[in-house]
């Protein structure tokens, strides 16, 4: 097999990857710029998807795609409780108390999780069937294409959300400056609210497209979540374009990285991007960076 | 003389009563070591189980020697430093006289040294060839080595006349295990090693591991881990249309990974205790009889199919009764007995234990066996 068929197919899985690690990054671009913390617990939203379709086609013996709809309501209202539990209450907290309550939270979700489900790992069924489609000299599978599919509506859905109706402009207000946005009228905590539900509603789709493929257990979300938030940081916390760039970068390189060097620093070299970014350019590579006026 | 036949019968009645006591020989106090939750509680939590009711079973039919045997357990998380805190916990407070498990090799091999001080036998059910060689005075060992697994893969592959395997070990202690075994006896049954690849215990993606081994020159692919790693690399060479026969190791020798796998695990053969095939074993197998019993029972108290990794825990009691019930409680005499043991059939295997070899199994403890119609046969 030539090296380039090798290549092609090492981006084709890269984009797949990628496609999801977007889709988690959004969802802690959004939390961010409504509310201006990072949410840890984004990463256990991705698990909750995966996990709650498993829970409603095996015990609750509901078709597949019932089950998927019921896991998204579930995770949203998961997020919904999260934020009302543990964020509102801290009314005036300094921003690194709320980053430390979502990291406290992401655990509680998983505890909860390993309590009620086990720590079995779970295969989903493919949502369209096991046969390789070939595309020159790589292969993927149907599944692959619902990713892609999934995400691009998705990040086309949340930047119409964004720009052209009124309770996702108010959103933007919020974080653009949330007192100004409360003098405007805008119900400020309703939009903290409504963050959270989209985030973990996205987060629980990322989920639950990709569980066919890696299987799901209590704790993939760790590792998803800092991947995805590596994807948000790398697109300079963008609810758009730019995280999708970011997650896309990031699976590719990814991908690259085990098939040409070693597949054993995986991981590595998602976090040494991360660095590298942080270092070199911390506001992303996609944003202007934010200038104030004195 | 009421009042001194009074003082005489309460005499008499508390030196009865004292006597009573002491017939009432205390308990043999055993220790356990289990990952019942973490990482390795596909291990522990089986082991766990699977001593419990044997020392239950014990009991019920009288005990050893009249005296009932405790099963004092642990929980070791899969984790090290907590296993030796248990193990000094095991045999500081509640003075075993001797002590099941870990159930990880890198368990085992950090609870060692605490062993051998104390002078306590251990039966580990971990399956790490450097558990017992160098022998080690105290350690014995009842999971089979990995190097025997490796043998009989390579076996199987030299009769096939395949020279050139591609591997792909995850980078935990047993991959690593495994990945010294695979090549330390490469050469042995001439196959030469073109990939060696690893993989990460979370990976959830390998087909750049499976698409540089569809370029080299490979002839077969052995993958050395366990669950969920080597269903996703099932599914991934599936998916990349890999043709190389598939070679796994006793680390998924369960059910579950044919449920994890699907249908990309039709034609995928490992090296197995006999437990897995224990109703398609012929009749004049030694083993067949300990290995349906156990089956039937596991499957009787936890509702779930005994396996392999239990089998390990089900051994370590029973090699611990038979040396007590030579030898009684004191931990030298345990030691001793258990050096002497020779074709126990047991479910991991047949053991024999001597000086130079606290193993005990050779590689016929192993049968290769093949997934065929989601579910196993055993391989001719």
């Amino acid at each position: 097999m030539h090296f380039g068929n090798q290549i092609a197919q090492f981006l084709l899985s890269g984009l797949s990857t990628g496609a999801i690690y977007s889709l988690i990054g959004v969802g802690f671009a959004i939390i961010h710029n409504a509310t201006g913390i990072i949410n840890f617990a984004q990463g256990e939203f991705v698990m909750l998807g995966g996990m709650f379709t498993v829970f409603f086609i095996t015990v609750m013996k509901l078709p597949l795609l019932v089950s998927v709809i019921l896991a998204i309501a579930a995770s949203t209202l998961a997020g919904v409780a999260f934020e009302r539990l543990a964020i509102r209450p801290m009314k005036n907290a300094s921003p690194i108390s709320l980053v430390i309550i979502t990291i406290g939270g992401s655990i509680l979700i998983r505890g909860i999780a390993m309590l009620v489900w086990g720590k079995d790992t779970h295969a989903v069924q493919t949502f369209s069937g096991n046969d390789p489609i070939q595309l020159g000299e790589a292969t993927i599978l149907p599944q692959h294409l619902w990713i892609f599919a999934v995400t691009a509506v998705v990040i086309v859905c949340s930047k119409l959300y964004f720009n052209y109706t009124i309770s996702g402009k108010a959103m933007r207000a919020c974080a653009y400056n949330s007192r100004a946005a409360g003098l405007v009228g805008i119900d400020v905590r309703r939009m903290v609210l409504f963050s959270f539900a989209i985030s973990a509603a996205m987060g629980s789709m990322a989920g639950i497209i990709i569980a066919p493929l890696t299987m799901t257990s209590y704790d993939v979300g760790i590792m998803l979540g800092l991947k995805g938030f590596c994807a948000a940081i790398i697109g300079g916390m963008s609810s758009g374009l730019g995280t999708v760039f970011g997650g896309v970068i990031l699976g590719v390189l990814e991908s690259l990285g085990a098939g040409i060097f070693s597949s054993g620093y995986k991981d590595a070299i998602a976090f040494i991007i991360l660095l590298v970014i942080l270092f070199i350019r911390p506001q992303g590579l996609f944003s202007k960076g934010s200038t104030e006026r004195v | 003389m009421l009042k001194r036949a009074s003082f005489i019968l309460t005499v008499v009645a508390s030196l009865a009563i004292l006597a009573g006591s002491a017939l009432a020989a205390p308990p043999i106090r055993i220790g356990g070591l289990f990952a019942v939750t973490g990482p390795a509680s596909f291990l522990g939590e089986p082991e766990r189980n699977t001593a419990q009711m044997v020392v239950n079973e014990i009991n019920a039919a009288g005990g050893i020697r009249g005296r009932k045997l405790e099963l004092i357990a642990y929980d070791t998380q899969g984790d090290a430093t907590k296993a030796v805190q248990a193990a000094n916990r095991l045999i500081k407070e509640d003075k075993v006289s001797a002590i099941i498990g870990p159930s990880t090799t890198g368990d085992t091999m950090a609870v060692i040294p605490v062993v051998e001080r104390a002078r306590i036998p251990m039966i580990s059910c971990a399956a790490g060839s450097k558990i017992t060689d160098p022998v080690k005075k105290w350690v014995f060992k009842t999971a089979q080595n990995d190097g025997l697994a490796v043998a009989k893969i390579y076996e199987h592959l030299k009769k096939r006349k395949v020279a050139q395997v591609a591997i792909l070990t995850v980078s935990d202690g047993f991959g690593s295990s495994g990945r010294e075994q695979l090549k330390a006896q490469a050469k042995a049954y001439g196959i030469q090693i073109v990939v060696d690849d690893t993989y990460g215990p979370k990976d959830t993606d390998m087909t750049a591991q499976l698409t540089k081994i569809k370029g080299s020159g490979a002839q077969a692919v052995i993958c050395w881990g366990t669950n969920p790693g080597p269903a996703v690399i099932a599914r991934n060479a599936k998916q990349l249309g890999l043709r190389l026969p598939l070679y796994m190791s006793h680390g998924v020798s369960s059910k579950k990974f044919i449920g994890l796998a699907g249908d990309a695990a039709e034609g995928i053969i490992l090296p197995s205790g006999r437990v897995i095939v224990a109703d398609l074993l012929p009749n004049s197998d030694r083993q067949k009889k300990s290995l349906i019993a156990f089956v039937k029972d596991y499957q009787r108290h936890f509702k779930a199919e005994g396996d392999h990794f239990g089998g390990h825990a089900w051994d370590a009691v029973m090699l611990l009764k038979t040396a007590m019930e030579r030898g009684g409680d004191n931990p030298a005499a345990i030691r001793d007995q258990l050096e002497r043991i020779r074709g126990f059939a047991g479910i991991g295997g047949i053991f024999s234990y001597q000086a130079s070899d606290h193993a005990g199994l050779t590689k016929d403890a192993f049968v290769l066996v093949e997934i065929r119609n989601q579910d196993f046969a055993l391989v001719r």
